[in-house]
């Protein structure tokens, strides 16, 4: 059976992890390839890079860092964040990255997800999608949650899914930073209304978090960083749980 | 120990050389008919659409080729599905190396198959210290049926063949190259064949 996914996200800029990183045993926390290395290790079912460079020579910089994680990281990895042409996904894809994910740039030019569909194969075309819940209509939001706009997020899903999306990494700004659980219920309804997996990302805080949007929330897969870079939820633990409770998990 | 990974312009097959590269293994990428005779163990990848890559091995002669070779040959993911008679995927003629069809998952589950799924039923001495429902991961919207050359079967919504082997041809829909330490050791076990 395939399994739910766990996907620890790391901050990139200019080359380097940016949150404060609380593990032992690593030489240097800011290394993301030492990172990647044992997120692997701990049993992460995959890893996104988001990259937070302001600059044409910090994005130059992420290239240089996602060909050292695949030289070395045995598990897939996805690259995000200020990708908009289909020349730099080639280059991401050339050294070595598995998947990119596009948000703001898809929205300002849906067409974009149908370039990268029929060049690369929807398999590795992610669209990230920042939605945020007021007076119960989801409205999507670009530039990382800080400009609304009118877009629904449910047909912009299933909009995004038709032009060739892969997979959809949804983020509740609701819940993002909240620690207080995943959007469940509007995750169950994109999972419903679509046939492509579902990434819920945006409040984990606990185990139970974890568990609840398998189960109510249908997700495919489970992104976090906080709990995971902190050590506060301990990978290997959280999939022991995770089978506890029924849930189908690699571990 | 000479191996060739076959780059005809279907994605990403970097991450196939790294994954040599981990192992302390040279491996190649070339689409030059000579070299690719000249080798002992030869990768065939893929990934993205069937019918662009069937016509890009066309172009340069390698769909003549890729049967005749008399070296263990590993077909991955789209590699693999390109060794089969014929896939749904731009309703596609394939290399004819693997005696059965390619067909497209029902929506009855999400597709892609996009994580790690478990491989069962294994057959060959490609797994050969692999134990049964290891974790491999695909991505994928085809699958192979069974045939008489299965050696693993993986359940997605149906049963299909995860891994064929033909004689000296190998294929599989997982990725090795990306399937942590397991994968490794299937990818260690083609090189000692």
């Amino acid at each position: 059976m395939l399994t739910k996914r766990i996907i620890p996200c790391l901050d990139i800029k200019n080359g380097r992890t940016v949150k404060g990183v609380n593990f032992v045993d690593l030489r240097d926390a800011g290394d993301p390839v030492e990172l990647a290395k044992q997120y692997a290790d701990m049993g992460a079912d995959e890893l996104v890079f988001l990259d937070i460079s302001a600059t044409l020579e910090g994005r130059a910089t992420t290239l240089e860092m996602v060909l050292h994680v695949a030289e070395q990281v045995n598990i897939p990895f996805t690259v995000g964040g200020g990708i908009s042409s289909v020349e730099h996904v080639d280059a991401l894809l050339h050294c070595g990255a598995d998947k990119v994910s596009i948000n703001s740039s898809a929205v300002k030019r849906p067409d974009l997800v149908n370039e990268l569909a029929d060049k690369f194969g929807s398999q590795c075309v992610v669209v990230a999608i920042d939605a945020k819940e007021v007076d119960g209509q989801w409205k999507v939001h670009l530039a990382g949650g800080s400009i609304p706009t009118e877009i629904n997020l449910f047909e912009w899903a299933k909009e995004v899914e038709q032009r060739g999306a892969g997979e959809i990494l949804f983020t509740s700004m609701n819940h993002d930073g909240t620690k207080n659980g995943f959007a469940n219920e509007a995750l169950a309804k994109l999972s419903s209304e679509l046939n492509i997996p579902i990434i819920a990302s945006g409040g984990a805080g606990n185990v139970q978090h974890f568990i609840d949007t398998f189960k109510e929330g249908k997700s495919d897969a489970a992104l976090a960083a906080s709990v995971f870079h902190f050590g506060e939820i301990p990978i290997p633990e959280l999939k022991k749980e995770l089978r506890k409770n029924h849930i189908e998990v690699r571990i | 120990m000479k191996l060739i990974i076959i780059n005809y312009g279907a994605g990403n097959i970097k991450s196939i050389q790294f994954a040599f590269n981990r192992m302390g293994i040279d491996a190649i990428l070339s689409n030059d008919p000579d070299e690719i005779l000249a080798a002992d163990k030869i990768i065939f990848p893929g990934v993205g659409e069937a019918s662009s890559a069937m016509n890009m091995l066309k172009q340069s002669g390698l769909d003549i080729l890729i049967p005749q070779l008399k070296q263990p040959v590993l077909g991955i993911c789209l590699g693999m599905q390109l060794m089969c008679n014929r896939t749904e995927e731009g309703n596609t003629k394939g290399l004819e190396i693997f005696n059965t069809e390619v067909k497209r998952f029902s929506n009855t589950v999400k597709v892609p198959q996009m994580g790690w799924n478990v491989i069962k039923n294994l057959k060959s001495d490609l797994f050969s210290g692999i134990k049964e429902n290891e974790y491999m991961y695909l991505v994928h919207s085809y699958y192979a049926e069974h045939c008489n050359q299965t050696i693993a079967a993986t359940d997605y919504g149906l049963n299909y063949a995860s891994a064929l082997q033909h004689n000296n041809f190998y294929g599989v829909q997982f990725h090795p190259e990306k399937s942590s330490l397991a994968g490794a050791k299937i990818l260690e076990n083609f090189i000692n064949l």
